[in-house]
C-alpha cells in the first residue's frame, strides 16, 4: 500500500531545450521548410472551426513539436478538419493544410515502423 | 575679393564627430561655412567605425566611415578634445575648448550620440562575470579583428543571443525602446550561423521590432534560410556549469513554460542609452532634457533637429535612439537650418 504522505511530488513542467527531441519537426522542415517562418500571430488559431470546441492550433502544433511534444501535438491534429481555413488567413502565406498534411504522413510512418 | 569672403564665412562647431558630426560637416562645408568638429576620442566615425556591417544590406562600416571623413576634408577637427565652457555674447557664442582654442561662432550643432548601455548592470546576465558572455559590441569587433578570448579555441554549439538588455528597463533607468537591436540581433544571429553552420542559435526576445526598409525581411530569412530559433521571453538568469558552458533560463511565453538551455556563448543586445557628454552640454548650455534622458528638441514631430535656444542645433542620437540612415537624413537637416538660421 502507498503511503500517504499528506503530499505528492509533481515533475518539473519546465522545458530542457538541451534534452529535447526534435527529429519530428526537423523532419517536417525537411518537408515543409515554411514551417520555420511561422511567427505565432495566431491567426490560425482565431479562424480555425476546430480550436474553440477542441483546442486545435497549428501555431500550437507549431511550437509543440518545436519543444518536442509530439503526444500533444498528435492530439491536437486529431481535431483537425482539414477545411484549411488557416491557410486562407497566415499572413506569412504558409500553406498550413499542406503541413498538416505532411505532418500527419510522418505521424502515419513512424505509427507503421513500430 | 569674392573668394575672400567666402572664406571669411562663418564658422560652426560642431561637437561630436560621429556619422551625424561628420555628415553635417560636409553639408555645411558644401554650403560655404567652415565646421570645426569637435570630438573628445582619438577617432573620428563614432560607434559606427567599431562596428563591421551595416543592416539590411550588410554594408561595410568602414568604408562608409572612411569616405565620410574624406569628405570633411578642409574641416577643423580637433581630436581628444571637449568643450570647456561656452557663454552667449549677444547673437554669437563664446566656445572654449580644452586645447586652449577659443572659437566665436554663431551656430553649435551638438551631435553627442548615445552611449551603449553598460551590461555588467545586469548582473544576472554575468557580463563580466562568465567568460561565455559578451555584447554586441564585442561581437563586432570580434567580426573586425577575429581576436577575442570569448570565441577562440572552443567549440561553439550553441549560441544565444538576449534582446532589450538595458532598454524597455524601467528599473535600469531607460524605459525607451533602443530600436536598432532587435534588427541587430538578428543581423548578428545570421552571421554568427555563417561562421559556426552547425551551431544552433537562440534569439530571446520580449518583442520583434522590425520597423524598418527590409527589416522585416530579414527576419523572414533568418528563420527561413538559416533556421534561427526565436524564444519569447525575457532570459531571467545566467549561470555557469561545471563544464565551462552557460545555463541560460527564461519563460517559453508561447508555451506558458519555464525554459532553459545550455549555451557555449551568449550575446547581449547593449541598448542605446543617452549619452553623458549630451546631459554636460543640456547644463552647459542650458538645454531641456526631454522625460526619457536625451536633449529635448523644440519639437517631436515637425522640428527635432533645433532646440529651445537659438544657435543651438541637434543632429542624430542626442534627441534619442536613431538609425544610421535616420542619423545622417538629421544630419543634412540640421546643416539646413543652421544655413537658413544664419541668413536669417
Amino acid at each position: 500500500m502507498a503511503m500517504n504522505f499528506g503530499f505528492k511530488l509533481c515533475p518539473s513542467s519546465a522545458l530542457n531545450l538541451d534534452k529535447i527531441d526534435t527529429s519530428l519537426y526537423d523532419k517536417l522542415v525537411e518537408m515543409e521548410p515554411d514551417a520555420r517562418i511561422c511567427m505565432a500571430c495566431g491567426s490560425c488559431s482565431a479562424t480555425c472551426t476546430a480550436s474553440q470546441f477542441s483546442g486545435m492550433s497549428v501555431r500550437k502544433v507549431l511550437l509543440d513539436i518545436q519543444r518536442g511534444k509530439e503526444k500533444e501535438a498528435a492530439a491536437m491534429l486529431r481535431n483537425c478538419m482539414l477545411c484549411g481555413k488557416c491557410t486562407m488567413v497566415c499572413p506569412r502565406g504558409i500553406n498550413t493544410r499542406h503541413l498538416i498534411l505532411s505532418l500527419c504522413r510522418i505521424y502515419d510512418n513512424k505509427e507503421e515502423q513500430k | 575679393m569674392l573668394l575672400e569672403l567666402k572664406i571669411m564665412k562663418d564658422s560652426i562647431v560642431i561637437i561630436g564627430g560621429g556619422i551625424a558630426g561628420l555628415e553635417a560637416a560636409k553639408q555645411l562645408l558644401t554650403l560655404g561655412y567652415t565646421p570645426i568638429i569637435v570630438e573628445k576620442s582619438d577617432h573620428l566615425g563614432g560607434h559606427v567605425a567599431g562596428w563591421n556591417r551595416l543592416f539590411p544590406d550588410m554594408a561595410p562600416a568602414q568604408e562608409i566611415v572612411a569616405k565620410m571623413i574624406k569628405d570633411v576634408e578642409g574641416a577643423n577637427i580637433f581630436l581628444e578634445t571637449e568643450i570647456i565652457s561656452s557663454n552667449k555674447l549677444g547673437n554669437t557664442y563664446i566656445v572654449n575648448l580644452s586645447n586652449g582654442v577659443t572659437i566665436r561662432t554663431k551656430a553649435i550643432l551638438i551631435a553627442t550620440g548615445f552611449e551603449l548601455f553598460d551590461a555588467h548592470k545586469k548582473e544576472e546576465y554575468g557580463y563580466g562575470i562568465y567568460n561565455q558572455v559578451m555584447t554586441n559590441q564585442d561581437l563586432e569587433k570580434w567580426f573586425n579583428t577575429s581576436v577575442d578570448s570569448r570565441i577562440g579555441g572552443k567549440e561553439i554549439r550553441k549560441i544565444g543571443f538576449v534582446h532589450c538588455v538595458g532598454s524597455r528597463d524601467v528599473k535600469a533607468g531607460n524605459s525607451q525602446c533602443s530600436k536598432v537591436c532587435c534588427v541587430t540581433a538578428i543581423k548578428q544571429a545570421i552571421e554568427m550561423k555563417q561562421e559556426f553552420p552547425d551551431a544552433e542559435i537562440y534569439c530571446f526576445y520580449m518583442d520583434l521590432r522590425l520597423f524598418g526598409k527590409k527589416y522585416e525581411d530579414f527576419y523572414i530569412n533568418a528563420q527561413k534560410d538559416y533556421g534561427i530559433h526565436f524564444i519569447r521571453g525575457r532570459v531571467s538568469e545566467v549561470s555557469e556549469n561545471i563544464e565551462g558552458r552557460l545555463l541560460v533560463k527564461a519563460e517559453d511565453t508561447l508555451s506558458g513554460k519555464p525554459l532553459k538551455v545550455t549555451l557555449d556563448l551568449l550575446v547581449l543586445m547593449a541598448g542605446m542609452v543617452c549619452n553623458q557628454d549630451g546631459s554636460k552640454m543640456a547644463s552647459m548650455l542650458r538645454l531641456e532634457t526631454d522625460s526619457d534622458g536625451f536633449l529635448r528638441s523644440k519639437d517631436n514631430v515637425c522640428n527635432i533637429v533645433e532646440s529651445n535656444r537659438h544657435g543651438i542645433f541637434y543632429a542624430g542620437a542626442c534627441t534619442g535612439t536613431k538609425t544610421v540612415p535616420e542619423t545622417i537624413s538629421e544630419a543634412r537637416a540640421a546643416a539646413l537650418m543652421i544655413h537658413n538660421y544664419i541668413n536669417e
